[in-house]
């Protein structure tokens, strides 16, 4: 009995928070709800015995993944707002008609089937011992794999956050000029010089110039 | 009333379809992370529910794998985001048209 509440009150406030996400026009409050979706689905993970889990996904999720969204939201400040402008209303439509489609479809499926006797399990399943013989036995090479996307996801985060300067044309086109911080005067600075200013033709022509005088 | 896998998998039926109606219908990009993290996290529910029902630990490594991806997407996502609105430019899905054709 004790089960059955749990399931139905953690279903209800799964679906609530994931429509608030969804509908809510405030992406801070979006970014919150979906908080309450995950801690929702935690609960409904450990209605099946999935201790590690329900575990992993709030530390991971609700932890990590939801600070960090929360941080850009903050960052972005009134720009993170919903676009202002109409979409068709037919497109609303469609997406509804979509969604409904893949419920229904998953729904009528699933209610056709008798799933009611699972599995016996000892009190084991779902324990990290249990999880982590199977993923570093059976599944060892998608843990390699596992491991290697993270590190190209973070590889990739900071190539995409680092600021370069932008090479902008001034006057005629080939000329660039590129913006860089304030040198500090030292000895360093003073041997290697950058320039800030180049002309990309005429860097060219006199470089084959000097080329050509070599060949003589 | 004996609630049994097939409950679980219409709750993640029903979340998964809130995320795709999420999906077509905002154009803040943020919001669109969310809707698609919504998405992923039905499919590791139903993912839970089939390990447990068959007794078997392989769905669960699979929950674990698409949570990883999810974070990874999540990283490369809001990078993303962050590098559009440094540029200026609308952070509008439908005006981010610069590498279309």
């Amino acid at each position: 009995m004790t089960y059955d509440i749990v399931f139905v009150v953690a279903s209800v406030v799964a679906i609530a928070a994931a429509l608030m996400v969804v509908l809510s026009p405030n992406p801070f409050i979006s970014a919150l709800s979906l908080i309450a979706n995950l801690i929702a689905l935690a609960t409904l993970y450990l209605l099946l015995q999935s201790d590690f889990l329900a575990a992993a996904q709030v530390i991971v999720y609700a932890g990590a993944v939801m600070i960090m969204f929360l941080f850009v939201t903050a960052y972005l400040g009134g720009r993170a707002d919903e676009p202002t402008g109409d979409r068709p209303v037919w497109q609303t439509f469609a997406a509804l008609i979509a969604a409904a489609a893949i419920v229904a479809e998953i729904v009528f499926g699933v209610g056709r089937q008798d799933f009611l006797h699972g599995a016996t399990v000892s009190n084991a399943f779902g324990a990290p011992q249990a999880i982590a013989a199977t993923f570093l036995g059976r599944y060892v090479l998608a843990f390699e794999a596992t491991s290697v996307l993270l590190l190209v996801a973070a590889i990739g985060g900071v190539v995409l956050a680092t600021q370069r300067p932008a090479m902008r044309e001034v006057g005629e086109p080939g000329v660039f000029e590129v913006d860089r911080p304030e040198r500090v005067p030292s000895l360093q600075s003073s041997v290697m010089e950058a320039e800030t200013h180049f002309d990309v033709v005429t860097a060219t022509a006199r470089r084959d110039g000097e080329d050509g005088e070599a060949d003589d | 009333m004996h609630i049994g896998v097939a409950w679980f998998i219409s709750v993640s039926a029903i979340l998964f379809g809130i995320g795709l109606y999420g999906v077509f219908t905002r154009r803040s990009p943020l919001i669109l992370l969310l809707s698609v993290e919504i998405m992923l996290n039905a499919c590791n529910l139903s993912l839970i529910s089939f390990s447990r029902y068959l007794g078997q630990q392989s769905g669960q490594v699979f929950a674990l794998v698409v949570m990883a991806v999810a974070a990874s997407e999540v990283v490369v996502g809001l990078g993303l985001v962050v590098a559009v609105a440094r540029r200026k430019a609308d952070l509008d899905v439908d005006r981010m048209t610069g590498l279309r054709h």
